[in-house]
């Protein structure tokens, strides 16, 4: 049941290894904060969960923050009304995801192509609207649902356990409290597990009948194969990954809001799975980082830190070169992250992986002293990387 | 594909130890941690803040004015450039030297009018570059994310430009201050105006954009005209961001109303309003009245959006630049100087509120939170633009008089939008804290 094959146990290998040690590689980048590597962790099992419905179907939903938000309002309901413990949290938040997913997905996959994206934009929007306005009881609307410190949370009361000693409750796993790295360690793990989870399906027959629907659906119909419970099964698979996500974004950080289910939400992730490679296994989780880390921390950077930076440089050359970047940096952080996508898009369609792909058989050659004409290799999007 | 019997045991205990050693290395990289008695100490070092403010999105406008305020406000702690405030304020404790001795440094974030990257952003000032205090915010959902979070931190939060009611009410936090004024205040202040301008026989017609802001300040402003004899015809919920308003607009004309009430902010108002005016609006009679247009909220930023349409228009406003005190002139005099145009409302109370914490921390003598906060409760001062102001300690919410603005009709520059027309006391704009429930909670930090 847990077996893989030899790649893939170095690729999980590798994998594992970076996402546990961010806290030292991250260091130099000044990402090395327990608020972002949790992030970081998070949105690999978004991308994860998302690119086993695009990578292996070719389904490309537009509408997956919304398994997101649902995730993050179950998770906090269920620490408002249950326990502070993120176990619960995190089965309901998954639960009620998939649920939420199974009733999209069953309308949406009665289409295909650009009218399933629409429609799981459509549905998208709908949810978001619902949080932001209609169901405010439930979502509290734009203020974004908070944990109070008289919320009843039956279970706690029932074992008696009493978290009010100073400020807010916070969420804990098991009485471990789950602040700054201890949530990290906690993200980094559940996506490994995550990571590994698609492995298998990957892998697996089901993965296999997934690509082969990708390919040509019309063939595999005439075959006698039925490719909609496989359709319904991934988009659930993967709404449910969605909802984990949102689960551990609502335990890292104590607040669901309706922005997380906003169209651009969605598209965010379209962006990260097509940045870092569709299909592949690592690429999306590279892409998720890569936004996140320009979200962060570019948009941070303002005037005086590219003054200190260009500091070596004589007076008008360092006001001059300040001058140019700050454009890119700060408020026009979106402006980076665009020319970046243009240009991975145009001259890398398979994305961060594929380039780095290229890059190895490039120095490879490159040792072998060999100049053989290549042609055009689509091995990027091969899966099992 | 090759089935490979891997070791597992051999695997878990590799990866285990593996594991503990990632695990045990960054605690050895934070044990600096422990030795801070609360979050983010300054101890030796120079004191941090974070503007953590709209750059992008919908408010990007309003939030990179804040920033100027809060730019400016660095440099007359430190004691650069003509003062501003600092000369005026009373009483006052800076010395124009940095805070408690030290020079004041700053970072900054982009909110992207969005709670997530709002909390994001705050949580990176805090937990990598070691702010304070953070600052700033255009909407109320972004005030009450980053209060929460603040409050768990143990970080004290001022907020920037929110109207909702939440944000000193049912959302409350004990480590987070707001100068700038509610939808409850705007709903007290203007009802005098409009029983002056307009009479006390009104049928009033809400549009209210449909989100938490809109209804608590639809329900103030109600509460308000309804106690002046006004009629509420009825009250429609307009999706935010619409750009077409006309569907919401042409019932507004056989209603049987005779004034139109937009609770709405920053785009929605700039589109719902020149489109209320296009319909011809202003010109009608209705129920032998002259038709009127209100909005409550207003902002410089959202009047020259709006136009011509603007003009003759009542609505309130936290601050405005034409004030006449002392206060209001140094501070114009001094923004002016520093950015060649005058300031708005939204970087004056982001300014404010940075004098007010540096301030608040150099009469303390610390910058110990649950100090800091005792010295803002029931802080009292004046010389600020407002007059006489109180931060009144049960629920942090500022009191001061209330501005009633009107649409200029003969402006004299770009600038020059909006005119005073009248103001509210202190105490009529005073309410009980209680009426929107909420709790503090704990004065003790949470460590970060």
């Amino acid at each position: 049941m847990f077996s893989l094959s030899r790649k893939d146990v170095t690729t999980l290998a590798i994998f594992s290894v970076i996402v546990l040690t961010m806290p030292i590689w991250l260091s130099p980048l000044g990402a090395a904060y327990p608020g972002l590597m949790q992030k970081f962790a998070i949105y690999a099992i978004f991308a994860i969960g998302f690119n086993i419905l695009f990578g292996l179907t070719g389904y490309l939903s537009f509408g997956h923050a919304a398994f997101l938000g649902v995730g993050s309002y179950t998770a906090v309901w269920s620490f408002k009304l249950l326990s502070m413990d993120m176990i619960p949290a995190l089965i309901f938040a998954v639960i009620f995801a998939g649920i939420f997913a199974l009733f999209i997905g069953y309308f949406s996959l009665r289409r295909s192509g650009i009218y399933f994206s629409i429609l799981t934009l459509a549905f998208a929007q709908m949810s978001y609207s619902l949080a932001y306005s209609v169901l405010t009881p439930i979502t509290n609307g734009e203020t974004g649902l908070l944990i109070a410190r008289d919320d009843p949370r039956a279970i706690d009361a029932l074992l008696g356990v009493n978290q009010t000693t100073s400020g807010m409750p916070t969420p804990s796993l098991l009485g471990f409290d789950l602040g700054g790295y201890g949530g990290f360690y906690i993200c980094a793990v559940v996506s490994i597990a995550a990571f590994f989870l698609s492995q298998k399906i990957f892998a697996s027959p089901f993965g296999m009948a997934l690509r082969g629907i990708k390919s040509n659906q019309t063939r595999m119909k005439y075959t006698g194969f039925d490719t909609k419970p496989y359709m319904l099964t991934a988009f659930v698979i993967s709404g449910m990954f969605a909802g984990l996500a949102g689960g551990l974004l609502a335990v890292t950080d104590p607040i669901a809001g309706a922005e997380r289910m906003k169209w651009t939400e969605s598209g965010n992730i379209v962006l990260m799975t097509i940045l870092g490679g569709v299909g592949t296994l690592v690429g999306p989780v590279v892409g998720a980082w890569l936004i996140k880390y320009f979200e962060n921390i570019f948009s941070a950077i303002n005037v005086n830190m590219l003054n200190a930076f260009f500091d070596f440089l004589p007076e008008g050359m360092q006001a001059v070169m300040v001058t140019i970047l700050s454009k890119f940096v700060g408020e026009g952080w979106h402006l980076t992250l665009g020319l970046m996508f243009v240009v991975i898009v145009v001259f890398l369609p398979g994305g961060l992986v594929e380039g780095t792909e290229r890059l190895m058989r490039w120095l490879r050659r490159r040792s072998k002293e060999r100049d053989e004409p290549t042609g055009q290799v689509a091995s990027g999007r091969t899966g099992n990387e | 594909m090759t089935e490979q019997n891997i070791g597992r045991r051999r695997l878990l205990k590799s990866m285990s130890a593996g594991f503990a050693a990632t695990v045990a290395s960054p605690l050895v990289f934070t044990s600096r941690g422990y030795a801070q008695e609360f979050c983010n100490n300054p101890g030796d070092k120079d004191p941090i803040f974070g503007f953590n403010v709209p750059q992008t999105g919908t408010y990007a406008e309003e939030g990179l004015e804040q920033l100027k305020g809060y730019e400016l406000a660095v440099k007359h702690i430190n004691g650069e450039g003509d003062g501003g405030l600092m000369n005026t304020m009373k009483p006052m404790a800076l010395k124009g030297n940095g805070i408690l001795g030290r020079k004041l440094q700053y970072v900054t974030g982009d909110t992207q009018t969005n709670t997530d990257a709002a909390r994001d952003g705050a949580r990176r000032m805090i937990e990598r570059d070691g702010a304070i205090m953070v600052t700033g915010c255009v909407t109320t959902g972004e005030a009450v994310a980053q209060q929460a979070l603040c409050h768990e931190l143990g970080v004290i939060y001022m907020s920037g430009l929110t109207h909702g009611n939440d944000t000193t009410g049912k959302d409350k936090r004990r480590y987070g201050f707001r100068h700038f004024f509610n939808g409850y205040q705007s709903g007290v202040a203007i009802a005098p105006i409009l029983a002056e301008e307009y009479g006390r026989e009104r049928r009033a017609y809400h549009l209210t954009a449909d989100y938490n802001w809109g209804w608590t300040q639809e329900e103030s402003i109600r509460d308000a005209t309804e106690a002046l004899g006004w009629e509420t015809v009825k009250a429609v919920r307009t999706p935010l961001g619409i750009g077409d308003y006309s569907q919401y607009l042409t019932p507004v004309l056989n209603s049987g109303a005779d004034v139109l009430i937009l609770n709405h902010y920053g785009h929605d108002m700039v589109n719902s309003l020149p489109q209320a005016v296009q319909f011809g609006m202003r010109e009608r009679m209705a129920n032998g009245k002259q038709f009127e247009i209100i909005v409550p909220m207003f902002s410089e930023l959202m009047a020259v959006g709006a136009g011509d349409a603007v003009k003759g228009i009542i609505g309130t406003q936290n601050w405005n630049w034409q004030l006449e005190d002392e206060g209001s002139k140094a501070f114009t005099n001094s923004y002016g100087a520093a950015y060649g145009e005058p300031p708005s409302q939204s970087a004056h109370t982001g300014y404010v509120q940075t004098l007010l914490y540096a301030d608040a921390v150099e009469r303390a003598g610390t910058f110990y939170p649950p100090e800091v906060i005792k010295a803002l409760e029931d802080f009292e001062f004046d010389g600020m633009g407002n007059g006489p102001t109180l931060y009144r300690g049960s629920d942090h919410q500022c009191f001061k008089e209330v501005l009633a603005v009107r649409g200029n009709s003969n402006p004299t520059s770009r600038f020059d939008v909006l005119e005073v027309i009248g103001t509210t006391d202190r105490e009529k704009v005073t309410y009980d804290h209680a009426i929107f429930g909420g709790e503090l909670g704990p004065y003790e930090p949470n460590q970060c």
